[in-house]
């Protein structure tokens, strides 16, 4: 059984700002971390592996320094590691970054569709969701999306598969046969810890890095130019304005609450 | 050798050598073509010379020289496409909320095109009762094609992708918007894919504009799409200019729903589609509503702790609270990670968005994510220690104080 699990290096959103003098992105200073969404699918990704003895490649598209994330992962226990770069890759949307991570998905698993592709829920940086189910289509398997929890029966390409997906109403169990795409809740297991052993290996490891040419792209359909969506302006969210600000405590507070809700017409006390 | 980057057109050139001039690189040139012209001359580029400055493009008297287009990416017979649909999510036969907020925005943006185009609602389902016809025309839509399919019984994935790829295709609608729910946003995504187009996740705003098509120079009606990026720390409006058709996802209670007349809902048709649909790929063998089956989202009052409840038994007494205004209990993320309370619950980018006439909040600080899912809340009334939190930024009423002592005490004084 082969499993794949893509991981994407992501700034630290909750400190990315925007410079108001000139509209850019301002990122110095921004620390790069795993996607957290992430590190819970490689963890499922490890539970197979444990169980049934899969073999675990973990695929990451970035810059050079995107290779951290894949270290990170062979820590934790991933088998081998492939990094997707080019200049050429700048740029892309989420139908070009689909087509590219299919197209290294193919090559790194010889031409075949691995067993199970495993995405996060979402990236911190976008938060499309997007990825994972266009990879499922570029690779023309069933998708399954929001899981916490998979289970496999032994056996590889064709075994079964049951897992839990988390709906708007509640909680769905879905059955069907692998190969399948599925993206991962971080209401699924814990991520472990990398064991002294897997950082050490990991450091030595060799990760695969591939170009636009390795993975056979049509060159219309990666970076800027495979991407029908642009990006046209950026702007810093609007500020509501506060309304009136006292300090009280206790009791007091309470009867500021009362009397604010009921000169709203919001509720009758009493 | 590269091409050039502009285009001579011979058979508008006379030959008189204005643009040789006009070049100040040196990169056009007089060329002998006997016959072409009563001068017998054309003009000529070289393209290592040329710097693409396209200063001979108005040097010509004649309009022989033109800026070659980059070749463009995109869906061909773009003008074909029209119409704005809205997919009409449903489970069991119950339309999705968010479904009669996009048909309200939907007619908006009809308005903006103002070509006469129309609001379409795409239902997929089987056995699916007549009131869904009549609950989508109330709320503007023109036109309502029907999948009724043993395979659409319940929602799976690949089927669902299967059957709007197939409408897609056969009536090219310009617009697809959905509700951006667990739902939408995933075989939405699949099927911007399989139509080779672009999608825009959780817009926040739409319009539509005639807008500059910056690759072909052309004048068009499209679609402008506002989302937060970042966390909600940026907003980004982005456009697909060249590929249809344009598609979006809109959570849930981000715009306003609102009905049309009876006359106007009396006017929608709506039209059976019989497709041959793939056999669903995957099984729902088992569903479980939520444990408390709560849905925060419909609140009218909420009720919602923070990090600053410091534990469970704090946030408990929430429970109280809410019982005693008619609300909901809601919580931060961080409340939601300590396992105070469960995820169904979170408000925030990464939780639910939620729209109650009252929000009031004991012990949340305010980070942007969360300040992001109550945007559409009437009246905040925020309690905090920290008389810096970002909550008070937002807040109708601030009060800097501890929550711990003012929850007990607010519930004492509506116990009243």
């Amino acid at each position: 059984m082969h499993v794949v699990v893509c991981v994407k290096q992501v700034p630290d959103t909750t400190n990315v700002r925007i410079n108001p003098e000139t509209n850019t992105l301002m990122r110095e200073g921004v620390e790069s971390i795993v996607n957290p969404f992430d590190e819970y699918a490689l963890e499922q990704g490890l539970i197979l592996k444990d169980r049934h003895g899969a073999k675990l490649t973990v695929v990451s598209m970035g810059p050079p320094q995107a290779t951290a994330v894949l270290r990170e992962s062979l820590a934790r226990g991933a088998d081998d590691a492939v990094l997707v770069s080019s200049r050429a890759f700048g740029g892309a949307d989420t139908l070009a970054t689909s087509y590219t991570i299919a197209q290294a998905i193919k090559k790194a698993c010889g031409g075949k569709t691995p067993d199970l592709v495993l995405f996060g829920k979402q990236a911190i940086d976008g938060d499309t969701a997007q990825v994972g189910p266009g990879v499922s289509e570029f690779l023309g398997v069933p998708l399954v999306t929001y899981v916490r929890k998979i289970d496999v029966s032994v056996g590889g390409y064709g075994a079964k598969f049951s897992v839990e997906s988390v709906m708007d109403d509640g909680v769905a169990t879905i059955e069907g046969m692998l190969p399948a795409v599925m993206t991962v809740l971080k209401e699924s297991d814990a991520p472990r810890y990398a064991p002294l052993s897997g950082a050490i290996r990991a450091a030595k490891a060799d990760v695969m890095v591939l170009n636009e040419k390795d993975i056979g792209a049509n060159p219309s359909e990666i970076g800027l130019k495979g991407s029908p969506t642009k990006v046209v302006t950026i702007f810093p969210p609007p500020i509501k304005g506060g309304g009136e600000k006292i300090v009280v405590s206790g009791a007091d507070a309470a009867k500021a609450i009362v009397d604010f809700l009921e000169k709203k017409g919001l509720v009758k006390n009493g | 050798m590269a091409d050039a980057p502009i285009l001579i057109d011979v058979k508008k050139c006379v030959g008189c050598g204005k643009c040789v001039k006009g070049c100040g690189f040196g990169a056009l040139s007089m060329a002998d073509a006997p016959g072409v012209n009563k001068l017998g001359k054309v003009a000529e580029v070289d393209p290592a010379a040329c710097k693409a400055c396209f200063a001979c493009v108005p040097a010509c008297p004649f309009k022989a020289i033109s800026q070659v287009k980059a070749e463009v990416n995109g869906t061909e017979n773009i003008e074909s496409y029209k119409d704005i649909w809205v997919f009409a999510e449903q489970t069991d036969g119950r339309v999705a909320e968010v479904v009669l907020e996009l048909l309200t925005k939907a007619r908006e943006l009809k308005a903006q095109r103002g070509d006469g185009c129309k609001v379409c609602a795409v239902i997929l389902g089987s056995g699916l009762p007549p009131s869904v016809d009549s609950e989508l025309a109330s709320y503007g839509a023109d036109k309502i094609y029907k999948v009724d399919a043993p395979e659409l019984s319940e929602y799976e994935a690949n089927v669902y992708v299967d059957a709007l790829s197939q409408l897609v295709v056969k009536h090219k609608p310009e617009v697809i918007l959905a509700g951006a729910t667990a739902i939408g946003r995933a075989f939405f995504a699949r099927v911007a894919v399989r139509v080779r187009t672009g999608l825009t996740a959780d817009c926040t705003a739409l319009k539509v504009e005639n807008t500059l098509n910056k690759d072909t120079d052309v004048m068009q009606m499209l679609l402008h799409q506002t989302r937060p990026a970042f966390g909600g720390n940026i907003m980004a409006t982005i456009m697909t200019p060249n590929h249809r058709p344009q598609m979006a996802t809109v959570r849930p209670k981000v715009f306003k729903k609102s009905e049309v007349d009876s006359a106007s809902a009396a006017k929608c048709e709506t039209i059976a589609e019989a497709l041959k649909l793939i056999a669903p790929m995957t099984k729902i063998v088992k569903r479980e509503p939520f444990a408390d089956g709560v849905d925060i989202a419909a609140a009218e009052i909420l009720v919602a702790g923070g990090r600053g409840l410091k534990k469970a038994e704090n946030f408990a007494q929430l429970q109280r609270l809410a019982e005693l205004l008619g609300g909901e209990v809601a919580a931060s993320r961080a409340a939601v990670d300590a396992g105070w309370t469960g995820i169904p619950r979170q408000v925030g980018q990464t939780g639910r968005t939620v729209a109650p006439r009252i929000y009031l909040c004991f012990g949340i600080s305010g980070a942007i994510q969360h300040l992001e899912g109550i945007r559409g809340a009437d009246t905040i009334i925020a309690v905090n220690n920290d008389p810096n939190a970002p909550i008070f930024g937002v807040a109708d009423l601030g009060i800097v104080g501890d929550a711990l002592e003012i929850i007990p005490a607010l519930i004492k004084e509506l116990e009243k």
